[in-house]
């Protein structure tokens, strides 16, 4: 099973496999295994939309690559950068911490780069963060997996600026020990000046980024605010 | 105001720099009225500390009035008297539940810079390296308390500020040392380095039922306070090997419990000491662990072998294979401050502990400078210094 080849597999449209791998994609989501290990070999985008839509969206999502994206792949030039991390916050119940966060217009409270997320529609969402040299990056998210109170999956829309996918997921941990939050995302950075500076953004970066950003809701979350040293006086000239 | 900022190593100046401000709801303001210099303050004084920059303000021992509080202090109002932990500690994270103050999971808010190190990081400390969360410390004449509505505690008017003072680190921390070594009956606990922790863990190992509590050291004045503190035997390290000596004084079994009070800059000598010096220079090794090595030699078989003194990063040469073959219990960490003031407190008001007998100088703050020099190098008799801003 797991020699067969992503380019195989985009040639064989009606391919079954599809449908398990919306199961097995679904169980590592929900289950505790290290998310990011399964997916090594292929994207996160592909995998949360065969766990959303099955196998269609599965095969829509992954079928149209252009013939540069094709290249990319095979030399491993822009390749997607994953991240992976998990916090957990002891006081507050998965519930609590899905409806905070599935209100997307709290995230730039934590996530410093944000500079707004309007919600434009039940599913879509409209992102704006600022980048390097002054630059703003824009792009409209579709939640593509909604589970009540354990996950939210969103990509972003074919032609965004820059190509993200990812999940939060919410679940219980041992008795008294709070909720684990787990965060897993993949960026895409295009080529450019742009794709520069959110390779900055995004790419060396982003898994102290996303660290830093999982820190940051917990501390909200618990302590009701978020530790800073900034603006404090020191004896620099 | 002024305050005592690090430039480099064996460079502190008293600076002008601006007031501190209320940042976020938790916050307090104090004025602080004695503030005192450490001996993990050395280590960023003599440049072992990484990640400290210049300019920063330094200090964790320190108390004061408060003069100002956020929107969300509701237990503390202007003009109460207090001293500040100095792990600054969220009080809602799983670990200050926990009583853990100092691994606190909420108060390092520049974390990523000490996990790839550490894993995962401990409180915040004030004045202590970015590293530690880069907080403003308190050798200063006002400094900024994160979550105030859990650290600062209140201390009454009839106790001068030399007594209380120390409750803010170095009493806490040798209590925490010696409390660490679960002392039973007859337990004799020999103590590595008489400064103020060691002097407060051998007070504290009595007051917890020690039958003899060992001082170690070699400056004759500090072994004085020693045996003021109540230590029943005193040992001078450069006149006599602590080692073969401990085992003579106990039956040959060594110390059932072994206190190193001194940590990352211990002074070895012969030719250990020798090569510690030459790895630590070139940065092989960060810290200095002759009294380590020593106390786990000498401790005995099933003994305990508790760290308050400060380690930074990485020694080597640690005598492991006898730790393990002879069943050595291993106990560390920052203080958790918080957790021991109220017995501490009723202890100073009891008159069990006189925390003043280890202060010996009494400095304006613009004198830092000079203190941290005479701090260093042992100078006038200095075990201990107190600044007045
Ligand atoms: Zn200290
Ligand atoms: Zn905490």
């Amino acid at each position: 099973m797991e020699t067969v080849s992503g380019g195989n597999q985009e040639n064989q449209p009606q391919n079954p496999q599809g449908v398990s791998d919306a199961e097995k994609w679904g169980s590592l989501i929900t289950g505790g295994a290290m998310v990011l290990m399964g997916l090594s070999q292929r994207s996160l985008r592909g995998a949360l939309m065969a766990m959303a839509g099955g196998a269609m969206a599965y095969h829509g999502a992954t079928a149209d690559k252009s013939l540069t994206d094709k290249v990319a792949d095979a030399t491993g030039l822009g390749k997607g950068i994953k991240v992976e991390k998990t916090v957990t916050i002891i006081n507050k119940t998965p519930e609590e911490l899905y409806e905070f966060w599935h209100n997307f217009e709290n995230l730039p409270t934590f996530m410093k780069h944000l500079k707004s997320v309007t919600v434009t529609s039940p599913t879509r969402s409209h992102w704006v963060t600022s980048a390097p040299f002054g630059t703003e990056v824009e792009w409209d998210a579709e939640i593509v997996a909604d589970q009540p109170n354990k996950l939210i999956a969103w990509a972003s829309v074919e032609g965004s600026q820059v190509d993200n996918s990812g999940f939060v997921r919410f679940q219980p941990g041992p008795p008294g020990r709070g909720t684990e939050v787990k965060v897993v995302m993949e960026y895409n950075p295009p080529g450019g000046v742009v794709g520069a500076a959110i390779a900055k953004l995004f790419g060396e970066e982003a898994e102290q980024q996303i660290g830093d950003e999982l820190r940051r809701f917990k501390m909200l979350m618990e302590a009701g605010e978020i530790a800073t040293t900034e603006g404090q006086p020191s004896g620099r000239k | 105001m002024r305050a005592v900022c690090w430039h480099g190593p064996l460079d502190v100046r008293v600076d002008n720099v601006p007031d501190p401000k209320i940042l976020n709801p938790r916050d307090a303001i104090i004025k602080i009225t004695s503030t005192a210099i450490c001996g993990s303050d050395l280590h960023f004084y003599d440049g072992y500390i990484p990640s400290m920059m210049p300019g920063d303000i330094v200090g964790h021992e320190f108390m004061g009035e408060i003069v100002e509080v956020g929107p969300a202090v509701k237990n503390l109002k202007i003009g109460d008297r207090v001293i500040i932990p100095f792990p600054i500690s969220c009080g809602n994270c799983f670990f200050c539940r926990k009583e853990q103050w100092s691994l606190c999971d909420n108060s390092n808010h520049q974390a990523h810079l000490i996990e790839p190190l550490y894993g995962t990081s401990p409180a915040a400390l004030f004045g202590y390296s970015h590293f530690f969360g880069g907080y403003a410390g308190g050798q200063a004449e006002y400094a900024r308390v994160p979550f105030a509505d859990v650290g600062p505690f209140k201390v009454p008017d009839h106790l001068s500020d030399d007594q209380v003072l120390f409750l803010t680190d170095v009493l806490a921390t040798g209590y925490m040392g010696a409390e660490n070594c679960n002392i039973q009956p007859g337990d004799t606990v020999a103590v590595w380095g008489c400064g103020a922790v060691g002097l407060f863990a051998i007070k504290s190992a009595i007051l917890l039922g020690a039958e003899r509590v060992i001082a170690i050291d070699r400056f004759p004045e500090r072994l004085e306070k020693a045996a003021m503190m109540g230590a029943h035997e005193i040992i001078n390290y450069e006149e006599i090997d602590p080692g073969e000596a401990l085992k003579e004084m106990t039956g040959g079994r060594g110390p059932d419990a072994c206190i190193d009070a001194v940590g990352m800059e211990a002074h070895g000598i012969g030719p250990e000491g020798v090569y510690d010096k030459v790895k630590q220079a070139v940065r092989m090794e960060t810290d200095r662990p002759y009294v380590l090595r020593q106390a786990i030699v000498a401790c005995r078989k099933g003994g305990t072998v508790s760290l308050p003194g400060v380690y930074g990063g990485f020694v080597d040469k640690i005598p492991i294979g006898a730790a393990m073959n002879k069943g050595l219990t291993f106990k560390m960490g920052q203080t958790h401050v918080h957790k021991y003031l109220p017995t501490l407190l009723s202890h100073i008001e009891n008159g069990d502990i006189d925390p003043t007998i280890v202060i010996s100088h009494h400095l304006p703050l613009d004198d830092a400078p000079r203190g941290y020099e005479i701090f260093k190098h042992k100078r006038e008799n200095c075990t201990k210094i107190v600044l007045k801003p």
